[in-house]
């Protein structure tokens, strides 16, 4: 009788899971093995039919060592831009979620939001015309300033980093902001009324409690921008290379989707690799 | 206005079932067949439509070509492209004696091998032009007579080039004065492109962004391409175009009918019209490349860039023209040019 039970809850559960694993399997697995294929290919089948399997693409890696440098430059972007976002984002979500509270705080969560709901282009585009020489900021500055002030930062690694920061900055906010809202109210009031100061509440409290949400909010922004290519393309200029525009180029202008897809792998088993070394911190943050 | 509607309606008989047809073109944005005085006279006189897709580089226009077979009727291709297109069966050959205007086309161009592969014509020559530089007349007072100018710290974070691996080679090879289609000292190019780069504020990607660039004074001197540079002074911007004393690289664009065209007599009769005198004429006024039709460069006003500059056979001797570039120069080239860029 239980057995019975058992395999008809079985079946039950396969047949309430099967739509997810079908779409999972549809829009992630399958584009993605297809892309895995092509990564070991000399060419793609439908352009040549003298096409073999081959690891050469992956050895490029190893031998070029701009790839290597790019794959640098780009990780160093990522920790960069990642870093930047913990900063100013932990904090807004801190105020967001301890200190402001009713009307005052939806409206402020929907202005964090709303940068989210314009195309990331038009952001980008928006960003290059403040940044410009003799743009937005420099008039805005020379206008307040009493010195004559040129800042040349259109075209430089600052731009794309202060570009990448504002595209995802709501994220760090986000994921923090729910960690923080989850602590109880009680734990922070028990600390105040032992005598606590309120930087030692934030170090003993509020930040190993909401610590899961912030990390996860990191994650969220360092694997994307580690393969960005369109914020570095428009805001970087001549700095403006790094691994992701290195990818699109096979894809979109030599027409090498073999080297592309083998260098999008790399990308992510490196991703892969820095998530693993930095796992036990993040498990600790879990407890 | 007589010899254009003749030829419309030569052009029209020839279509055979000359039924409404919709044509799906395939070019860069802006580039003559997508625009009013390009497309309204052609759909009056023949009653097809004219439908356009873009493209934002050659590869791209391949890639477009072998992943939607049957979608364009015509496209667009450098005269670089067309062997490989046609190699890869992606264009068909087209047959002259239904384009009544094709023999205003010089043999330079029409019988060039790029174009006419054994002896099936590929591709109809249309526009040709230059890849030299232009300075900005605002901050530049006298035009430089060569292209080191580009090298010049006079002009640091005020020059611009294209994020282009081939371009960038040959632009160095011109530079260190070799043949821009066979390099034969690459490390005097790569040291020469490595001296470019921190000279260079961005890469300009399109030619909106190089008028913006040049209109707000970020850029002093910029290369960029002959037709372009007729079309950013007709819109009143400021500049001058350079064929320096080391030369420049020179290009042919040409129409071809895809092998996968569903509507080939229509594609035919809208690649006539591209290359009436009648045609280049309206286009010149808008700011056009060099007319690869002799009957039509002879037509254009005496004052106009494409008869002036183009014309003067001095200029013409200086010209290297660019052949196909194969795939493993190529993927050299892109190499080349992404460890330079990697290293900024």
């Amino acid at each position: 009788m239980t057995e019975l039970t058992a395999s008809a809850d079985r079946r039950r559960l396969f047949a309430l899971l099967s739509p997810a694993y079908l779409w999972l399997t549809l829009a992630v697995f399958l584009p993605l093995s297809a892309m895995l294929f092509f990564s070991f290919l000399t060419d793609l089948p439908q352009d040549n039919p003298d096409w073999s399997a081959t690891f050469d693409n992956y050895a490029r890696f190893l031998t070029n060592p701009t790839y290597a440098i790019l794959m640098w430059k780009s990780v160093k972007l990522g920790l960069m831009v990642t870093l930047g976002c913990v900063l100013i984002g932990y904090p807004c979500a801190l105020v967001l979620a301890r200190t402001i509270k009713g009307r005052a705080r939806e409206t402020l969560f929907l202005l964090v939001i709303l940068p989210f709901w314009s195309n990331s282009l038009v952001r980008i585009f928006s960003w290059a015309i403040v940044l410009r020489g003799n743009g937005m900021l420099e008039h805005a500055l020379n206008w307040l300033l009493p010195f004559e002030l040129r800042l040349e930062l259109m075209f430089t690694t600052h731009a794309v980093v202060i570009g990448l920061i504002h595209s995802y900055l709501p994220y760090v906010i986000l994921t923090s902001y729910l960690a923080l809202q989850a602590i109880d109210d009680d734990l922070v009031d028990a600390a105040r009324s032992m005598g606590a100061s309120k930087l030692t509440i934030l170090r003993r409290i509020l930040l190993p409690l909401s610590l899961p949400g912030l990390l996860a909010g990191a994650v969220l922004v360092f694997v994307p921008v580690v393969g960005s290519f369109m914020e570095p393309r428009i805001l970087g200029g001549r700095m403006g290379t790094y691994y992701g525009t290195l990818i699109e180029d096979q894809f979109v202008s030599v027409y090498n989707w073999p080297l592309g897809a083998a260098l999008s792998f790399t990308l992510l088993a490196v991703v892969l690799l820095i998530l693993a070394c930095a796992s036990p911190i993040l498990g600790k943050a879990r407890t | 206005m007589k010899t254009f509607l003749l030829s419309l309606s030569v052009a029209a008989l020839s279509a055979t079932g000359a039924l409404a047809d919709e044509i799906r073109v395939l070019n860069w944005q802006g580039y003559g067949t997508d625009q009013d005085f390009a497309t309204k006279p052609f759909e009056e006189a023949t009653g097809h439509t004219v439908v356009h897709e873009y493209f934002n580089s050659e590869q791209e226009m391949l890639t477009k070509l072998r992943t939607n077979p049957g979608a364009y009727d015509v496209v667009m291709i450098n005269a670089t492209f067309t062997e490989q297109a046609a190699a890869e069966g992606l264009i068909a050959p087209i047959d002259t004696a239904a384009l009544p205007n094709f023999d205003g086309i010089p043999a330079k161009f029409a019988d060039d091998p790029m174009q006419k592969i054994d002896g099936a014509q590929y591709g109809v020559p249309w526009t040709w032009g230059l890849t030299s530089f232009a300075i900005n007349a605002q901050s530049v007072d006298e035009a430089p007579s060569s292209i080191e100018a580009l090298w010049d710290p006079k002009y640091e974070g005020h020059v611009s080039i294209r994020d282009d691996a081939i371009e960038a080679m040959q632009i160095g090879a011109l530079a260190t004065g070799q043949d821009i289609n066979d390099i034969k000292d690459i490390e005097a190019v790569k040291d020469k492109l490595a001296a470019l780069l921190p000279n260079l504020l961005t890469f300009w990607g399109s030619e909106n962004d190089w008028n913006q660039s040049m209109a707000s004074g970020q850029l002093d001197i910029a290369t960029y391409w002959s037709g372009s540079a007729v079309r950013s002074i007709a819109q009143g911007l400021e500049i001058e175009f350079v064929i320096p004393e080391e030369g420049a690289i020179g290009w042919l664009d040409a129409l071809s009918i895809p092998a996968t065209s569903e509507h080939k007599a229509a594609g035919e009769a809208f690649i006539n019209w591209m290359i009436d005198p009648e045609f280049y004429v309206a286009w010149d006024k808008a700011g056009s490349p060099a007319p690869a039709n002799a009957k039509a460069a002879a037509a254009l006003p005496e004052e106009a860039f494409n008869r002036r500059v183009l014309g003067d056979p001095e200029v013409l001797a200086r010209v290297q023209f660019q052949v196909p570039v194969e795939d493993a120069t190529k993927e050299q080239y892109l190499e080349i040019w992404q460890t330079l860029k990697a290293r900024q």
